[in-house]
């Protein structure tokens, strides 16, 4: 019994999920309303389940250790809840607005959650590829849910492609390793890798661990298995879009975090991928930041700064491998980050929609915004200066947050990268603010006035973006309990 | 009461903010309003901030008006604040030209009124926070946060290439900030290996157990800290080669931003160099000695000449910026007592004058929207008020005796002179170039300063009337006299008796010079080794320096 009441943050949204799809079955008129009602009913529930045993700091592995409920699971299961929560909030109108209401993106959204919560909760490379099998399965047709328009769908299919290869690579990675270690979880394949220390890796666990790596680097788009992000980004609705930038970015890395931490710690092993992570946490800051000063549609733009914000997340990861602070710091970051950039792809997707053909979607759209609408036009710049990092913001805290971590663990050079990139950063951010503050408007009708679920889904994401900046006691104390 | 005197310095930071707040919720079309209230605002926020002066006890030195609260306990950040005598003078500087620049405003700005008041006071916030602060976390927040309101007061009230302008101020600045943090941080993680503590932003503390340590490590450590903050504090001085954001900025911010920036902002810069660098890296300090002086003296006569060939009215004034900040450098990095007081003397005077002259700058302009110095010529007969009091600032930015930029500029030379002769680079052919040589440059800088100003004062005060345009311009009306009577009224106490500034100064920096004196023992920082060391280090750019030599 007291098994599944620790599975409960795990069955929630699943059980939310078929809900939905009853209600589509059942109600077709209202569907949109009433399963986005219930998904919030259903995710709130799941917040509650998820919180209970997170402050008692309980732990418990299931099912012979498939899945494993601790305070890690249970941290990142908040920062899901919070993406799909603001996500499915800024969607019940989106999806009325491009002639698309159909219920069943909101099981779609529950399942993808579901996904993602067994990502993070398992330190068994089964269970791990069977989440992000869920979680992808659903963002692939997530990506294609406007399916009567062209680009949606040219994007879906690549996404699906691409996806279906990466992992591929996850799979085969997962194969090598089990068979040279003959052990699926990540404890096993420890402990065989700290039997066999001090001689030469096999070459089949390097092999193997880079193919996993690969896999997950396609999922977090780091350069340079970044290039289906922004099509993918651009083709979905724009509230879709801020789900898999958060969303997927926080589920991959909790796995991430899981395999490196408990699967590959072992110090030879650690070295080897460590330089590699670091090669490649330089080229995502630096190439996601400077590919992003060229984009003038604002999806790409902040899918080009969601890349470049993977970048980030990978010194964490670096530089906390060597001090043992990298899910505290990560947690720190996604949680700043999935409030910033969820509620900007909001902002986008209400000042998008306003125009015909895309057209809102350029950055141009933004223009005069602070006059039509200034609470919107603050939101938007409090969200731009959280990701350039300007306090106080949130994006700050998290930004010093990890670059404090890269010091500690003495990479000054990496800091010193990540911090210059992120002026680079500056200028597409201010960009977004200069056409909404310093240019008048231009010919495209304002945004519609906001609906009360959008109102509290952009209300909420940049006070919490202030608020964490002004006092992240709370949120670090957390994050510092996962040490 | 004791409550207010407790909490004076969070009342007096906080004060704007809250005025901002509140306007938020006047509806914009009431302009008077609006106008009005922020005017109270920054005036109240001026009275309470006076009390300081007069409770600050400068014989007790070191910090004053503490207040401590926890804020991040697991990173070891506090809200602490505190006053010495530097940082309050430059807190008064602040709320005096807050008021200064709100009155200025009035009749300039007529678009958008509530956001322009609403980013002046948080912009008064911001910069009062980053004198007060003692936490090394809380001052960069106020730093950066302080960024926003003038990034936005240059780019939507500017002149026509306001957007260029207000990027490339907000990217420099945030460049040379970022690398600052990773300075901070180098510190934060050293300072509980050598303590045995656990890790702290707290400034005086810093200073404390950082400030003499002289181990072959920290030294090298030291030098890398220094360099990482100087591109932050170089940048915001400007200190040339960082200086070139500086004229697009002044030039296209309105006036009040263009006071406010060359009052305050760049006394951030020099204010950085005294707080952090000199005592907690006086070691480095010495050892960078002599680019620091060579990159001072530079913008001395740089500034100067190429203020000189300006056609821009404003733009002359700009770069005159770089010239006087160019003065306070000198000052601080003679590294004694009379040089110290003196730069720091100078920033007030800077903000005092400099502020003035970019009211004055803003006055005629709004008359005739047009910069150009050569429109002008003959305003002293439409505009005798206008033309007086445009020579009294003129003589105080010269330095005039019995005006304040001369008790400034004397006290600098001064500690320039005995500037030790070791502190220099061997230059090839002219031989070794240093020691009274640095204030040589400093005596031409004075008086290019007072060519170029001149100059400007005959070509647009003096001589025939002979643009129609200026033939009915009208003189200053009461507010506006008013809003530079009290500069004047400033200039000419701090000029006759500058005694209380200097008594409030005294304690600070004789314990600043006393820590630089204590670290000049170690091996590396004697006179002739240094100089050894920097002209062995720095060969090849010892031939530039000597190129740009004036």
């Amino acid at each position: 019994m007291s098994d599944l009441a620790a599975l409960l943050p795990l069955l929630m949204p699943v059980i939310g999920g078929l809900g939905v799809l009853l209600v589509v079955a059942i109600e077709r008129g209202r569907a949109v309303r009433l399963s986005a009602g219930l998904a919030l009913v259903m995710l709130a529930f799941s917040a509650v389940v998820t919180w209970v045993p997170l402050s008692r700091g309980d732990s418990r592995a299931l099912f012979d250790g498939a899945l494993l409920i601790d305070t890690q699971a249970l941290a990142f299961q908040m920062v899901f809840l919070l993406v799909a929560a603001l996500t499915v909030m800024m969607s019940i109108r989106h999806l009325e607005a491009i002639g698309a209401p159909r219920g069943e993106y909101f099981a779609l959204i529950l399942f993808a959650v579901s996904g993602m919560t067994m990502m993070a909760g398992s330190e068994n490379l089964l269970t791990i590829f069977l989440g992000l099998e869920i979680l992808s399965v659903c963002l692939y047709v997530l990506a294609g849910f406007d399916r009567d328009r062209e680009i949606p769908v040219e994007g879906a299919l690549k996404y699906f492609l691409l996806g279906a290869f990466a992992t591929g690579f996850v799979l085969y990675g997962i194969a090598l390793l089990y068979g040279v270690t003959g052990r699926i979880d990540l404890r096993g394949i420890a402990s065989h890798l700290q039997s066999a220390a001090g001689g030469p890796p096999d070459p089949l666990i390097v092999v193997g661990a880079a193919l996993l790596l690969i896999g997950l680097a396609f999922k977090i788009a780091a350069v340079p298995f970044h290039f289906w992000a922004p099509d993918v980004y651009q083709g979905s609705m724009a509230p879709v879009a801020g789900f898999m930038a958060a969303g997927t970015k926080a589920a991959a890395f909790a796995a991430l975090l899981r395999i490196l931490g408990v699967g590959l710690s072992s110090p030879g092993v650690q070295e080897e991928w460590s330089s590699v992570l670091e090669v490649l946490a330089i080229m995502t800051m630096i190439f996601g930041n400077l590919v992003a000063l060229a984009q003038q549609n604002i999806k790409r733009m902040l899918a080009y700064s969601s890349i470049a914000n993977a970048g980030y997340l990978l010194v964490a990861v670096v530089a906390g491998a060597r001090t043992g602070q990298a899910t505290s710091i990560a947690l720190f970051y996604l949680t700043a980050y999935t409030l910033m950039t969820v509620g900007a792809f909001a902002v986008a997707a209400l000042v998008g929609r306003a125009a015909e053909d895309g057209e809102g979607y350029q950055l141009a759209a933004f223009a005069g915004l602070s006059k039509r609408r200034p609470a919107l036009a603050a939101a938007m710049a409090v969200f731009m200066l959280s990701l350039t990092g300007i306090p106080p913001t949130a994006g700050f805290m998290g930004k010093f947050y990890i670059f404090k971590g890269a010091v500690d663990a003495d990479l000054y050079g990496l800091a010193a990268v990540g911090l210059l990139a992120s002026v680079i950063g500056a200028f597409y951010y201010l960009r977004v603010i200069v056409q909404m503050y310093l240019r008048e408007p231009g010919g495209n009708a304002a945004p519609a006035p906001l609906s009360a679920p959008e109102w509290v889904a952009v209300a909420s994401a940049a006070a919490g973006t202030l608020w964490i900046g002004l006092f992240p006691s709370q949120l670090l104390s957390l994050a510092q309990r996962l040490l | 009461m004791d409550w207010y005197l407790h909490n004076i310095l969070t009342i007096v930071t906080f004060l704007p903010l809250l005025g901002a707040l509140a306007l938020l919720l006047v509806n914009k079309e009431n302009k008077r309003l609006i106008i009005q209230g922020a005017t109270w605002i920054a005036f109240a926020d001026f009275l309470l901030s006076v009390p300081l002066f007069f409770m600050y006890n400068a014989e007790q030195g070191g910090f004053q008006f503490e207040v401590r609260a926890s804020w991040i306990p697991s990173l070891g950040v506090q809200y602490y604040v505190g006053l010495d005598g530097i940082s309050l003078l430059l807190l008064l500087l602040t709320t005096f030209l807050g008021v200064i620049s709100i009155l200025s405003s009035w009749t300039a700005i007529t678009e958008r009124v509530k956001e322009y008041y609403i980013f002046m006071l948080l912009l008064q916030t911001g910069m009062m926070g980053v004198f007060i602060s003692l936490d090394f976390f809380l001052f960069y927040i106020f730093w950066e946060a302080m960024l926003v309101p003038m990034y936005f007061l240059i780019g939507i009230w500017g002149g026509p290439r306001k957007l260029y302008a207000a990027i490339k101020f907000f990217l420099y600045t945030l460049l040379g900030s970022v690398l600052m943090l990773l300075g901070i941080l180098a510190m934060y993680f050293y300072y509980p290996k050598v303590s045995g503590g656990a890790v702290t932003f707290d400034i005086p503390e810093l200073i404390r157990v950082l400030g003499p340590l002289t181990d072959p490590y920290w030294f090298e450590m030291s030098r890398w800290i220094f360099l990482a903050f100087f591109v932050g504090f170089a940048i915001k001085v400007p200190m040339v080669p960082f200086h070139t954001w500086l004229p697009d900025a002044h030039v296209e911010a309105p006036t009040a931003g263009s006071v406010i920036l060359a009052g305050v902002l760049l006394k951030m810069g020099t204010y950085g160099f005294v707080r952090f660098s000199l005592p907690m890296l006086p070691q480095a300090t010495r050892y960078y000695l002599p680019w620091m002086l060579a990159l001072s003296v530079i913008g001395i006569v740089y500034g100067a000449l190429v203020a000189m060939v300006q056609k821009d009215w404003k733009k002359l004034v700009a770069y005159s910026s770089v010239s006087h900040l160019g003065f306070c450098m000198l000052g601080i990095f003679a590294l004694n007592q009379a040089g110290l007081n003196g730069g720091i003397l100078q920033m007030i005077n800077h903000g005092l004058s400099t502020g003035a002259l970019f009211l004055i700058v803003g006055l005629i302009y709004e008359r005739r929207h047009t910069r150009m110095i050569a429109e002008y010529g003959g305003l002293s007969k439409v505009m005798p008020v206008f033309a007086t009091m445009f020579m009294i600032v003129t003589m105080s930015s010269i330095g005039l005796p019995t005006l304040n930029g001369f008790i400034g500029e004397f006290t600098i030379l001064m500690g320039a002179f005995t500037i030790p002769s070791g502190y220099g680079f061997q230059v090839p052919v002219i031989g070794f170039v240093g020691g009274k040589f640095w204030a040589v440059c400093g005596v031409l800088g004075i008086v290019l300063g007072a060519a170029y100003m001149l100059w400007l004062y005959q070509r647009t005060m003096f001589g025939k009337l002979d643009n129609p345009e200026n033939a009915h311009l009208k003189d200053l009306d009461f507010r506006e006299v008013m809003t530079l009577v009290p500069i004047v009224a400033l200039c000419f106490w701090i000029g006759i008796y500058p005694k209380p500034l200097f008594r409030i100064l005294e304690r600070p920096v004789a314990e600043l010079a006393q820590r630089l004196e204590g670290t000049a023992s170690a091996p590396v920082a004697q006179d002739g080794a240094a100089a050894q060391g920097i002209g062995d280090a720095a060969a090849v750019p010892a031939g530039t320096i000597a190129d740009a030599r004036p």
